[in-house]
């Protein structure tokens, strides 16, 4: 793009985009009207409960399920035996939906039952008998990559390095990122700091649960009802999995109680539809709050070591980061993206990533908003901040310095193209929160963040009707907002009233495939699909002006919501609106629509820098957030307060992993608080208000120049909040979660290091 | 499953002797409905005790208050009377769950369930109150610090009930506090809790003291050392010191998801210190 395209962009007056209409989902949702993954029921429904493996580690010798079949009411029991052959890259997914020869964690899908009631399915699965043989387990990331450690997968040989080894072990994959000569780099530093620090796993902690409506019918035909982030994704794991044709498989997303990466995947799903196939009636499947924890997907769990050098006057020479991720039983952490995403921030001669993608007796882990970036984030961002200090540099200014800009050369490996984060510096630097004062034990923290966002496989409908209005089909599930944007950026293109759009998630039989509602894609790759097919509408419009003025095609123009007569022809006839175009639309071809297939380019990288001020307890270790300000480059907002919402919930997600949330194992193996009250979300009372700043650095790929903005928000604050608490307790602080008593451990043990 | 809601405490008792299988009492039910939601209880009869005359009743006593068991956090929490002579009970009680759950939870099931964590209970074994227990053999007097034996273990024998609780009248100058840590600000259970009533004489001097510890130890504990560490002095630093370092030696707390032993046993000396002062400042305008 040229720079006079790119000022035309920044330039760019919009009527509808940047402005905040009522979302149409949010009546319903504040009535109770919506309905969401168990609000579903169908003629003779069946309750289906899943049997889990209470042991971390066991091999299942057989399922005797004989009892249960026996009980009155019980319908069907369905195993691993009951699921086809899938390939290999859906292998994992259904070895998780369901054991094999293995369980490979608590909570681990071990058998199902459908059953006339809830009660009956319970009762059922207590008379199902598992024979296990239990097998030594490993938790701990660092644990499971040592040589002694119980070894999941027989097969598993580490890949990436040389020579291959000889022996299994539970390291996936060693990958290697960055450019440079980072001793050389280190060689010409001043001052240099490395640090050990480890996060503990997290759950995304949607509060709607895993639900599901699952029928097949006789003839082999099937419906889904579930809350998933991504339905055409479900449709091909489950037909898959239950060896049918795609087309056999209709799948409807319901509405969505939060997913953040944790709907992107199967669980339940084809569980519900193998029962129902089975028992021959349909089957719901909801998963209780303690099955979510257990056995659904959460983060990793990480061990990382940080070293930056740099010289005295704060132009970093050096960057070096080693990473270990455990991602739960099967392959697959994010500790790539963690790699990829750990310097991504700044403008590096030196700069290298070696990571290490590990397998652990936990649920497999499944995405969280910017999948790897916050934990790696925390490390470089928690050195960085040491650094500034050790210089005496202000942690602003030694980010300025370093930033990455339009040309710098990523540490993962691409050129940036154009990118606000000097934008997002600045802005904080200027804000009025970063020179307030601060009063006793109270810190502040700075800490900035990267995600690439994506784009992906998409396909839009665009209905004119005949009155006027517009019914919009996009199939991507709505998890923040977006008919509400889809509606704002359709009614820009189209002229016409945000009112008269109504945008609806279609099933997966009604479009093409559409990738799931993931890599903060929507608002950039819907968006530019919708508006790619409402630019489609408005050319078959023309068309029927221009038939009906008896000019030709090329010679009407769309503006305002109107076509009109142009070049030769100008004024020669009164212009035509969408609704009077649409009214004769039977007598003049037929029906209009628009339409687009894409596979969707372009998408732009974000950053942004959150500031936070905490207050540390000394006599309990106790941390609370006074305030927090986060700025963003959204590229451009097209509903701001969905973007602020997303700025808001990002951080908020980010302060309950800084401080509170963690999976916590016994000895056992097994996960001691699978409950909101012993696994500590933020609740309201603990939060300040999150103030926003929006930053608009319009990104290149998309018409009206928006980037991503659902996950960067969520890389900054667990460094943001630990450089903050560490700030207030005056001692560095490198394990999340900094809950209490680890945070008075590391002030008392201050205290007695200074008596000594 | 049966449920019952007699009228009077005599047909409570009948029903709960005269079950051979599992029976429950329900008031409140945050408790016990959680419990059979999760399964982790099936009870082949519940007894309903809130139709029963006064259990829902706070009534003047002596110069103290008698609160029916089933008397809800928000009931208490509404009551002048009660919030101007024990306020420290009354902010224990209040600490107890949401806002809604306040309005079902109530004084004699958070006593009644025995958790070591109780947030109520610490504060009525500071206040020195003493809880009815209706019967099949009539009715008994216990001291609430001796109510619990252990997590989920009373002294309760079958078919007994608690039906009311005493906080006692209260001499000029006295006062109370109770405080709790939790890594949250509310909907979460104490990982330490303390709780203290102390009377300030004339003189400027602590006349008497109780302090009361939850979450240290198996159940609450009343730990006399600690009152004694504060009687005769005018609760300064030193005393305040010596009141703390008998509050930690009491501590015998265990290492779980909630905190470790150090944690507890360090949080617990600090929330008795504070308690102690909140309890003085308000001793004084009392």
């Amino acid at each position: 793009m040229t720079a006079s395209s790119e000022n035309a962009l920044k330039e760019r007056q919009f009527k509808i985009v940047g402005t905040r209409p009522l979302r149409p989902d949010g009546i319903d949702k504040v009535t109770g009207r919506a309905r969401f993954g168990a609000d579903m029921t169908a003629p003779g429904m069946l309750i289906g409960k899943v049997l889990r493996s209470p042991h971390a580690h066991a091999r299942i010798r057989g399922i005797d399920a004989s009892k249960a079949l026996a009980l009155a009411g019980v319908k069907a029991v369905v195993t691993h035996a009951d699921f086809s052959k899938v390939g290999a890259d859906l292998d994992d997914v259904s070895c998780n939906v369901m054991a094999r020869d293995k369980a490979l964690y608590d909570g681990h899908a071990v058998a199902a039952v459908a059953a006339v009631s809830g009660a009956v399915a319970a009762k059922a699965l207590r008379l199902i008998d598992v024979s296990y043989e239990i097998l030594p387990h490993v938790t701990d990331v660092e644990a499971a990559m040592g040589a002694d450690a119980p070894v999941l997968h027989e097969d598993m040989f580490t890949s990436g390095i040389r020579p291959k080894p000889d022996r299994a072990s539970n390291v996936v994959h060693r990958h290697e990122f960055g450019h440079g000569d980072v001793a050389q780099g280190f060689e010409q530093a001043d001052v240099v700091v490395e640090r050990h620090f480890t996060t503990a796993a997290t759950h995304q902690g949607y509060i709607e649960p895993h639900a599901c409506l699952g029928s097949v019918g006789p003839d082999g035909q099937g419906e889904l009802w579930c809350c998933t982030q991504g339905h055409f994704y479900v449709r091909n794991a489950c037909a898959a999995m239950l060896g049918m044709d795609l087309s056999h498989l209709r799948v409807t997303a319901s509405e969505i109680g939060g997913g953040f990466g944790g709907k992107t995947t199967v669980f339940i799903e084809p569980v519900a539809l193998a029962l129902s196939r089975k028992a021959g009636r349909p089957v719901k499947v909801v998963m209780s709050r303690e099955e979510v924890f257990r056995a659904s997907g959460p983060t990793s769990s990480t061990a990382m070591t940080v070293k930056i050098g740099a010289t005295r006057d704060g132009r970093i020479t050096a960057a070096e980061a080693e990473l270990k991720f455990q991602g739960g039983a099967f392959a697959g952490s994010p500790v790539d993206l963690g790699a990829m995403t750990a310097f991504a921030c700044y403008d590096l001669k030196n700069v290298k990533t070696v990571a290490y993608d590990v397998v652990a007796n936990r649920p497999k882990q499944a995405a969280y908003r910017a999948p790897g970036a916050p934990m790696a984030a925390f490390a470089v961002e928690g050195v960085m901040d040491e650094l500034a200090g050790k210089i005496g540099m202000d942690p602003i200014a030694l980010r300025l310095k370093n930033a990455a800009e339009a040309g710098t050369q990523s540490s993962y490996g691409p050129k940036f193209g154009p990118i606000g984060f000097v934008e997002t510096l600045v802005a904080a630097r200027e804000h009025a929160h970063y020179s307030a004062p601060l009063g006793p034990h109270q810190g502040r923290g700075v800490a900035s963040g990267f995600w690439f966002n994506f784009g992906g496989q998409t396909c839009v409908s665009l209905n004119l009707h005949a009155d006027g209005s517009v019914a919009l089909a996009v199939g991507t599930p709505d998890i923040g907002g977006s008919r509400a944007s889809m509606g704002q950026m359709a009614a820009e293109e189209l002229g016409i009233d945000y009112d008269k759009i109504h945008t609806i998630i279609a099933d997966t039989s009604s479009l093409g495939y559409n990738d799931i509602s993931e890599g903060s894609r929507v608002t950039f790759s819907t968006g530019l699909a919708t508006i790619q097919a409402a630019r489609d509408a408005i050319t078959k419009l023309c068309g029927r002006a221009a038939q009906f003025w008896g000019i030709p095609e090329d010679a009407v123009v769309w503006e305002d919501g109107h076509a009109r007569p142009a070049g030769a022809n100008a004024g020669d006839f009164e212009p035509l609106s969408l609704a009077e175009i649409a009214a004769t639309a039977a007598k003049t071809g037929g029906p209009i629509a628009g339409h687009c297939e894409i596979s969707a380019e372009g998408a732009g990288v974000s950053f942004a820098t959150h500031i936070v001020d905490a207050e540390v307890d000394p006599e309990t270790g106790r941390a609370q957030i006074l305030r927090y300000t986060v700025v963003q480059d959204a590229g451009k907002a097209i509903h701001p307060s969905y973007v602020e919402g997303q700025y808001q919930g990002g951080a908020v997600q980010g302060i309950g992993w800084a401080l509170n949330e963690e999976y916590i194992y016994g000895d056992d193996g097994r996960l001691q608080n699978p409950s909101f009250l012993d696994y500590r979300i933020p609740v309201a009372s603990d939060l300040p208000m999150i103030d926003t700043v929006i930053v608009e650095v319009p990104n290149p790929g998309h018409p009206y120049g928006v980037r991503g903005v659902g996950e960067t928000s969520i890389v900054p604050p667990l460094a943001a909040v630990a450089n903050a608490v560490s700030a207030a307790a005056g001692v560095r602080l490198t394990e999340l979660p900094l809950s209490p008593p680890r945070v008075l451990e590391a002030i008392d043990g201050m205290a007695a290091e200074d008596e000594a | 499953m049966r449920y019952e809601a007699p009228e009077n405490i005599e047909t409570a008792v009948k029903l709960l002797a005269g079950e051979t299988g599992n029976a429950r009492v329900l008031a409140g039910g945050t408790d016990l409905l959680v419990q059979l939601r999760l399964g982790h209880v099936e009870p082949d009869l519940v007894v309903d005790i809130k139709r029963i005359a006064g259990l829902q009743a706070i009534t003047a006593e002596d110069g103290g208050f008698r609160i029916g068991a089933a008397v809800s956090g928000a009931q208490l929490g509404e009551h002048d009377g009660v919030r101007a002579l024990w306020p420290g009970v009354v902010e224990a009680v209040g600490l107890i769950g949401s806002t809604q759950v306040q309005g079902r939870a109530s004084i004699g099931g958070n006593l009644c369930n025995a958790s070591p964590a109780a947030d109520a209970v610490p504060a009525l074994v500071a206040a020195g109150a003493v809880a009815t227990i209706a019967g099949p053999d009539g009715r008994r007097e216990v001291a609430v610090e001796n109510f619990a034996t252990g997590p989920g273990r009373t002294v309760l024998a079958a078919a007994e009930i608690v039906e009311s609780i005493l906080l006692p009248a209260r001499a000029p100058g006295s006062s109370d506090a109770y405080l709790r840590f939790i890594p949250r600000s509310e909907m979460d259970i104490a990982v330490v809790g303390a709780g203290i009533s102390l009377t300030m004489a004339g003189s400027g001097k602590c006349s008497g003291a109780r302090v009361a510890l939850g979450a240290v130890a198996e159940r609450v504990l009343l730990v006399e050392e600690a009152g004694e560490a504060l009687t005769g002095t005018n609760l300064d630093d030193r005393a305040l010191s010596r009141m703390g370092d008998a509050v930690a030696a009491a501590c015998r707390p265990i290492d779980d998801k909630r905190g470790t032993k150090v944690f507890r046993t360090k949080v617990a000396r600090v929330l008795a210190i504070r308690a102690a002062k909140i309890a003085l400042e308000r001793a004084g305008r009392a």
